[in-house]
């Protein structure tokens, strides 16, 4: 692809632009600013949009169902093992492949997208829980119910709030993968970041709308990771106050 | 005929493509494999001695545990995209992408296998009268050997899973049979999908193996070596042991 373009030497490709491309587009240089800020609202914005919603749905479904195996797997220990060799396998499938497994089920569809991305998440959120969960020490456990609290209330006053930081670790790891990791969906669905990085691939690979594309999934990465470590210190204050 | 029928049937139609094409499914794998063994060994031999030696020295725990963060936010497809767009199609560059992408997790786990390995015994080398590099080569390596191999194992798989993206900007390996469905038709990309998540998970596998082979008789059992056990990336590790929240 790249050497016929060199050989035909004047044509020049337009990347969309409709004509209107400047020279450093036509030149296909490393970024061209002009054509960012020209297609930030037009192109970017939306992707953005659809890259946040596939992020958040994914992120909710799993963590929802990774609670719930992650309270089966601390009820029943037997559980564990049979849900960290499904997740694990899950986990390692190819991206690319494991959207192309589910085409034929459930089509070019925004399903098809999520359960994908969702199965990348269970491993880490599960496996992050039950660590957290199992992390308590007995001695706390035992002090709880010895304060006469039900099963039910040590659950949710006493091993979840111990659990907090693993589960907020497992979380970030989980939404910065998700991210990376949604760009790929575009393969199926014609949404997020992806889309318009399988876009300039496809018109003789335009340098500026790749390098746009892949900074602001990373940048919407960096962002989300920090903001998840301020949301973890507001609801967590004691792990600060006891490491003064 | 409903949904689940076709469905079904395009299975069937894709488990009969793998043995109808044998020799392009041979073919691709045979591509699929030197691309990842290339970046594997170039990401082994850049990442490895890096990290040992950071961790040997106690040093750059910020660069050490960051780049794998860093790295984790790399979308593999822009990476590639980016590798292709700058450096153009060929072997050595979508190798290089690929590089990119290894190198991080075995970077981080390399530096805190060895930076976290038990002072005392150290200690009790050092008092042994052993010098510093056979501090490094008998007694920190050994110990840390497990962790490094997670972190091989991680990179190592996720090489062979992202080997199917160069695909989608004209790269080979099975990818190919994956992207191109004007060629191949569905039964044809849904057995290259077959294709590609069979070998993701071998991979994983040989890597467990190879991961319990290394670790010494007395560390056995004491580390979780279950499958999925270190699939995961090594932040994870040492996230629930509280390293990675700064």
């Amino acid at each position: 692809m790249i050497a016929a373009l060199a050989a035909a030497g004047p044509v020049i490709p337009d990347f969309g632009t409709g004509g209107a491309a400047t020279s450093c587009v036509r030149a296909n240089h490393a970024f061209c600013v002009g054509w960012f800020r020209d297609n930030w609202s037009g192109v970017f914005v939306p992707a953005l949009g659809q890259h946040i919603k596939l992020t958040v749905i994914a992120l909710v479904v799993g963590f929802v169902i990774s609670a719930a195996l992650a309270l089966l797997a601390h009820r029943l220990r037997w559980t564990e093992r049979s849900i960290t060799i499904v997740t694990g396998i899950l986990y390692t499938i190819p991206s690319l492949a494991l959207f192309q497994l589910l085409v034929p089920i459930t089509g070019l569809t925004l399903l098809t997208a999520e359960i994908a991305l969702v199965s990348y998440t269970l491993l880490i959120l599960f496996r992050n829980m039950l660590e957290g969960l199992r992390g308590v020490p007995a001695e706390v456990r035992d002090a709880a119910h010895g304060m006469g609290l039900t099963q039910r209330q040590v659950l949710w006053q006493v091993e979840l709030p111990m659990a907090l930081p693993a589960i907020f670790a497992g979380l970030r790891i989980a939404t910065v993968t998700i991210i990376s990791l949604a760009t790929v969906a575009a393969f199926v669905v014609d949404e997020g970041l992806g889309k318009p990085i399988f876009d300039a691939i496809q018109s003789d690979v335009f340098k500026t709308e790749i390098f746009a594309a892949g900074g602001l999934a990373v940048a919407m990465a960096l962002l989300a990771d920090a903001a998840l470590v301020v949301v973890q210190r507001l609801m967590t204050p004691w792990v600060r106050a006891r490491s003064r | 005929m409903g949904a689940g029928e076709v469905a079904m049937s395009t299975f069937i139609d894709a488990l009969k493509f793998i043995p109808q094409h044998h020799d392009l499914i041979l073919h691709k794998t045979a591509e699929h494999l030197e691309y990842s063994a290339a970046a594997i060994t170039v990401a082994l031999v850049v990442a490895i001695p890096l990290g040992v030696w950071l961790g040997h020295i106690h040093r750059g725990s910020f660069l050490a545990i960051n780049i794998s963060n860093v790295g984790r936010a790399l979308p593999s497809l822009a990476i590639i995209a980016i590798g292709v767009a700058v450096l153009g199609l060929g072997f050595v560059n979508v190798m290089i992408a690929l590089v990119v992408l290894a190198a991080p997790p075995m970077l981080t786990n390399a530096y805190v296998a060895v930076d976290g390995v038990d002072p005392s015994a150290v200690d009790a080398a050092k008092g042994m009268g052993m010098r510093p590099l056979e501090v490094l080569l008998r007694v920190e390596l050994p110990l840390a050997l497990p962790l490094i191999f997670a972190g091989i194992r991680t990179a190592a798989v996720y090489v062979v899973a992202t080997a199917t993206l160069p695909a989608v900007a004209g790269g080979g390996g099975l990818g190919e049979i994956i992207v191109n469905q004007a060629s191949y038709r569905i039964a044809g990309v849904v057995a290259g999908a077959i294709c590609v998540a069979a070998l993701a998970l071998l991979a994983e596998l040989a890597f467990a193996g190879l991961q319990h082979a290394v670790t010494p008789r007395g560390l056995r059992g004491s580390q979780t070596l279950g499958p999925g056990a270190a699939v995961l990336p090594p932040g994870e590790l040492s996230a629930t042991q509280g390293a990675i929240p700064r």
